[in-house]
């Protein structure tokens, strides 16, 4: 059952991911990524992680792919012109990182414990516990939690300042 | 999984999903006999006694109705965009307990906040231990079928809907985490039975009563209700997102508006009206035990948990009604200023006492009512700096630009 549920959701989130780089229009793409981001989600569900199951939803297809419809959907660029690719080099070099990527990724699967079988019972209750995850954000990575509320900060300052508009001070408004 | 409980899954889906849409098909009647008497008319009458087969004829005549698409439209966007809309509508009420009908016959476990054997609840679907997370997450998929909506539909109004829209529900889902998230510090779960189980003594509005307050305006805008209908300002953009819709893809969104607005209030109930609880429930339970047995007194506090329950969602559906015939429609910036600028600041002012509070007095009710006083205080003072709203003056008028030149 588990594996027959593995190998369909697998299946969706490779179909969602591979058809997401060949569409053409920039909203298609952009639901053939959300549809990934679906399959992901029930993957964390299959490895009894129903809590990364709800962040991967509120997270990636919730906040960052409404930012993301929002963006294309204003821009109106969701047609991409036929033209040839602008840099000439940009295609293989992309193909050549993906597969580095991979390899890197495959290289430390089989290197590690991954492929032993998941440890049963009491460990799985508590892997995925949410209360068990903030504790180790708020004791063993203090540090780098801190560190990324930080950029995010940083971050959302910069939105304001980039984005504000220049007043007409009360002088300038009287003689106008 | 043994294939019986598979079964009863597969029932309790189809039970649920058809209990939802007849739910929503009555509550059209509801609102529409309650306006009508808010506006002092008699509203429909004429379908069935008092207007009762007036569902019944509205889903027949748009079953009816001819199914157009329009040329230029994205087609399986379009397409796409009615079913993505009111399947999170759908699956949001997975995690919503309607009541505790222990199936086992052991009625105490209901009440129990330890309970160590998994319930059998049949009134709930779905116990997970972070329920409270997953009704934020489909809440922020929900989005998706209106945005769609206006985009694949090439229609500027239709657009212009969408956009609006989008903007509106991400701007107050923070509003709306933040009320929800000062909950689950007060009880200390991501379990919706669970938080329902804590409200023993106090309901949850006694200890945060600023975060229901939030959660009530958050709630209404995110369910793009009125005052907060901007997306469909007839005025403005003619219909709004579903401006090119017809039949019963039209039907469909009509459905997730209303479904969705049950399902705000069933989740309002949850978190702040003591849920499925009502006063004696216990009492009730022990007494049936005594004369008739322990399964007849587990269906017996099932059966009055989901009555209280659903009495309690039809006062909050009432209350909707009643805000939607009293308020006019909120201006646009008027809008983004109240999600952003008040509503967000007094979630993150409330989680602030939440925690400070729970933690510098133990004892739990003490604590609930200091919470009470702070959140009316802080509501007070809001009220207060809100009073006078300076009119902004972005107009240019014809005579300055003769001035100048």
């Amino acid at each position: 059952m588990e594996l027959f549920l593995f190998i369909i959701t697998a299946a969706i989130a490779l179909a969602g991911a591979v058809a997401m780089v060949l569409t053409r229009n920039a909203i298609h793409s952009a639901l053939f990524l959300l549809l990934n981001f679906g399959a992901v989600a029930v993957l964390f569900l299959l490895l009894y992680s129903p809590f990364l199951f709800a962040i991967q939803l509120t997270v990636y297809a919730g906040a960052i792919m409404v930012l993301f419809l929002f963006v294309v959907m204003l821009l109106g660029a969701e047609r991409v012109e036929d033209a040839p690719d602008q840099i000439a080099w940009q295609r293989p070099l992309g193909l050549a990182m993906g597969l580095m990527l991979l390899l890197v990724a495959l290289a430390t699967a089989f290197r590690s414990s991954a492929f032993a079988p998941a440890p049963g019972g009491a460990a799985l209750e508590a892997f995925g516990d949410p209360a068990a995850l903030g504790a180790l954000l708020f004791t063993h990575y203090l540090l780098p939690f801190q560190v990324t509320g930080i950029i995010l900060l940083v971050a959302v300052i910069g939105v304001v300042v980039l984005n504000q508009r220049r007043r007409p001070r009360p002088s300038e408004a009287k003689t106008r | 999984m043994d294939w019986l409980a598979l079964l009863i899954l597969v029932v309790q889906c189809f039970v649920i999903t058809l209990a939802v849409t007849t739910a929503f098909a009555y509550l059209t009647l509801f609102e529409r006999r309650l306006l009508a008497r808010f506006q002092n008319r008699v509203g429909p009458n004429r379908a069935g006694p008092n207007g009762f087969l007036q569902p019944v004829a509205d889903a027949v005549k748009l079953f009816f109705k001819e199914d157009v698409i329009p040329s230029a439209a994205d087609r399986v966007v379009y397409l796409l965009a009615p079913a993505m809309a009111v399947i999170p509508a759908l699956i949001i009420w997975a995690v919503i307990p309607f009541g505790c009908l222990e199936m086992s016959g052991n009625w105490q476990a209901c009440f129990d906040p330890q309970t160590t054997t998994p319930l059998q609840n049949i009134l709930q679907m779905a116990e997970i231990n972070v329920g409270v997370l997953y009704l934020l997450a489909v809440t922020s998929i929900g989005v998706y079928g209106i945005t769609l909506a206006g985009w694949a539909s090439n229609n500027k109004y239709s657009m212009l809907g969408g956009i609006r829209s989008a903007a509106q529900l991400v701007s107050y889902e923070l509003a709306l985490g933040a009320a929800v998230l000062a909950v689950v510090m007060t009880y200390g779960t991501f379990s919706t039975h669970q938080i329902v189980v804590a409200q023993a003594g106090l309901w949850g509005i006694v200890p945060q009563f600023l975060a229901f307050v939030i959660f009530m305006i958050a709630s209404t805008a995110e369910v793009v209700r009125s005052p907060f209908d901007l997306v469909e300002a007839e005025q403005e953009l003619v219909g709004g997102y579903n401006t090119e819709y017809g039949s019963m893809k039209f039907a469909l969104f009509f459905m997730t508006e209303y479904i969705k607005l049950i399902a705000v209030s069933a989740i309002a109930v949850t978190f702040f009206m003591g849920g499925w609880r009502v006063p004696g429930l216990e009492t009730l339970g022990a007494g049936i035990e005594t004369l008739a047995g322990p399964l007849a007194a587990s269906i017996a506090v099932g059966l009055v948990s989901l009555g209280a329950f659903l009495l309690k969602l039809v006062a909050f559906l009432f209350f909707s009604v009643w805000m939607r015939a009293s308020w006019p429609r909120l201006r646009y910036d008027r809008l983004m200023d109240l999600g952003w600028k008040w509503l967000l600041p007094l979630g993150l002012i409330n989680i602030a006492y939440t925690a400070v509070v729970f933690v510098l007095i133990p004892n739990e009710t003490l604590a609930s009512f200091v919470l009470l006083a702070l959140g009316v205080l802080t509501l007070v003072i809001a009220l207060g700096i809100n009073r006078v709203p300076k009119p902004v003056d972005n107009v240019t008028y014809v005579k300055d630009l003769k001035e100048m030149g």
